[in-house]
């Protein structure tokens, strides 16, 4: 269970640009459940995901998982429980080191990274396994370098490489924004089986309205910092794409655009 | 002419042993340059560290083998010092080795006693003098196959270490921070993990120096740092090619091919005064011609 109360964040607090993104923000996420994030540019939804990663602190408030306050924990301390995938395929993977190598690393993430062989050749056989089913051909490729790899090759890596050691959330941060059409839809897929398979608490922010009301079983509308539609369950699943797209362009009439 | 070119082929194999001890040093630059992608100041300081420290155990009649590895941990405690204040205190990379090397300026005049230069008496025991290998070598080649032998050391094990499960997170550090957060580890401890080895390496390079030209020269840290990191792109911008070749190959080939360009140089009448210019200008060259080609590779495509 995912708790956010009374989060307040204000950016460049004291200047010009002094911006109050979250005056009063609370959510709850229980466990399992798979939420999806939409709502304007500006309206806080990256920053949502990034202060409950810790990528920023907030000034108030309190972020709790299971009941532990994880409010001042260093990011990569959360990071243990909670993979996140990135807009940017480039983000997830290391660019100079082979499909095998950024495997190998993830898969000792829960163990010391110690002076033992980074790469257990033996492990290859699992690793392929693993991949053979996303129908990208990276089984095929282990020594490849990540960088000659696409886009959507690179973001299916990041997946697998997320996922690998057992966590409890899974942070999806537009990750199919920078993806062709038919790329997006199998990484919405396979986010979608291994959401299933591993029963993650799961967060997305996607500008896909589509992805949105398909995907997932809560639906959330978040504007200026606040939540403005919140549909779970059985209300969710009756929830259709004009009724949010109305809202949403009344929204943006309201922002002016 | 001739003249030049028979000085040049005379010096050839003191050339040799300088480009091979040299390649220690190159070898420490090349895992925070090419590796973290680090440009480390902190050489200028702690290669004359190593010396120093490393020269004035000599003089104490300390075994050498131990005084360059005491050396060594000299330079490592340079490294972990740039490294928090890189990391810890958030000032930039360049700033961070420009304080340590400068701080280190006044400390190693303090470890020699005040001496800008300290002479090792050809008597004293070295890793290249009156000890019990060197008798066993043949007389002329015992220098080039000492640092033969320690280049091919600390080579093997530096390949050995970036093949390590440590050595891969070290590996991505470099290539992508965002990757070692996912992976639960601050990649911050990582960095000054890579800048303590780096600096150990160089200080104990400046150490090995020492010892064979039985001498400490205060200013021999001045340029170290883009000396090194001239060997390293020399290695890798020749090499380019070859991708199943090691990072440290590249690094000590390119340490050889730019100690015998030094030597070059001299032979062809330049001051050793003027080799500075030559190396920046030479890195110059390298660098400006790394990006030309990128630009050509931009309009292609």
């Amino acid at each position: 269970m995912l708790e956010i109360n009374h989060l307040k964040k204000v950016y460049n607090p004291g200047t010009v640009r002094e911006l109050c993104l979250f005056e009063d923000f609370s959510m709850k996420v229980p466990e399992g459940q798979f939420v999806s994030i939409i709502g304007s540019n500006g309206s806080g939804k990256t920053s949502l995901l990034n202060l409950i990663c810790g990528s920023i602190t907030p000034d108030k408030g309190q972020i709790l998982i299971d009941g532990k306050d994880i409010t001042r924990m260093p990011e990569f301390r959360r990071l243990k429980r909670i993979g996140r995938i990135h807009q940017n395929p480039a983000v997830g993977t290391c660019a100079n080191m082979s499909i095998l190598e950024n495997l190998s690393l993830a898969s000792h993430k829960d163990q010391k990274m110690n002076l033992l062989p980074g790469v257990d050749r033996k492990e290859k056989e699992r690793f392929q396994e693993m991949l053979r089913p996303l129908g990208l051909g990276l089984e095929n490729m282990l020594e490849a370098k990540c960088g000659t790899l696409s886009g959507g090759q690179r973001q299916a890596l990041a997946m697998v490489m997320s996922v690998m050691t057992p966590i409890d959330f899974l942070i999806l941060d537009e990750h199919t924004a920078a993806l062709d059409p038919k790329t997006s839809d199998l990484i919405m897929h396979l986010t979608q089986e291994v959401v299933a398979e591993k029963k993650l608490t799961a967060l997305m922010v996607t500008h896909n309205l589509r992805y949105a009301i398909e995907y997932g079983d809560r639906l959330v509308m978040m504007h200026q910092g606040g939540i403005v539609l919140d549909k779970a369950g059985e209300e969710k699943q009756k929830t259709k794409l004009e009724d949010v797209l109305d809202l949403f362009t009344q929204i943006s009439i309201e922002l002016g655009n | 002419m001739t003249d030049a070119f028979l000085s040049f082929f005379r010096s050839l194999p003191a050339t040799t042993e300088q480009g091979l001890i040299y390649a220690l040093m190159a070898m420490g630059v090349m895992i925070t340059y090419l590796i973290l992608d680090f440009p480390d100041l902190t050489v200028d300081g702690s290669f004359p560290l190593g010396g120093a420290v490393g020269t004035s155990l000599i003089l104490q009649g300390v075994d050498p083998v131990l005084s360059a590895l005491i050396a060594m941990l000299c330079g490592m405690l340079a490294g972990l010092l740039t490294g928090l204040i890189h990391v810890r205190l958030k000032v930039r990379a360049l700033f961070s080795g420009i304080i340590m090397m400068t701080a280190l300026y006044s400390i190693n005049l303090r470890i020699t006693g005040g001496g800008s230069l300290l002479s090792i008496p050809r008597q004293s025991v070295t890793l290249f003098r009156n000890n019990a290998v060197v008798s066993l070598l043949p007389d002329g080649l015992s220098v080039m196959i000492i640092s033969l032998v320690l280049v091919v050391l600390v080579k093997v094990t530096i390949d050995w270490l970036l093949k390590t499960r440590f050595g891969l997170l070290l590996r991505a550090t470099g290539d992508n921070e965002r990757v070692v957060t996912s992976l639960a580890r601050d990649h911050g401890n990582m960095k000054i993990m890579g800048l303590i080895i780096a600096n150990g390496l160089v200080a104990f390079c400046g150490a090995v120096l020492c010892q064979q030209q039985r001498l400490f020269d205060i200013s021999m840290g001045t340029g170290a740092m883009v000396l090194a990191l001239a060997s390293v792109i020399i290695g890798v911008n020749l090499f380019k090619k070859a991708e199943k070749m090691r990072a440290t190959t590249k690094a000590i080939i390119g340490s050889l091919i730019y100690k015998a360009a030094y030597s070059f140089a001299i032979s062809m009448g330049l001051r050793p005064g003027d080799m500075k210019l030559v190396t920046a200008l030479l890195f110059l060259g390298i660098l400006s011609a790394d990006l030309l080609k990128r630009k050509e590779a931009k309009k292609d495509a």
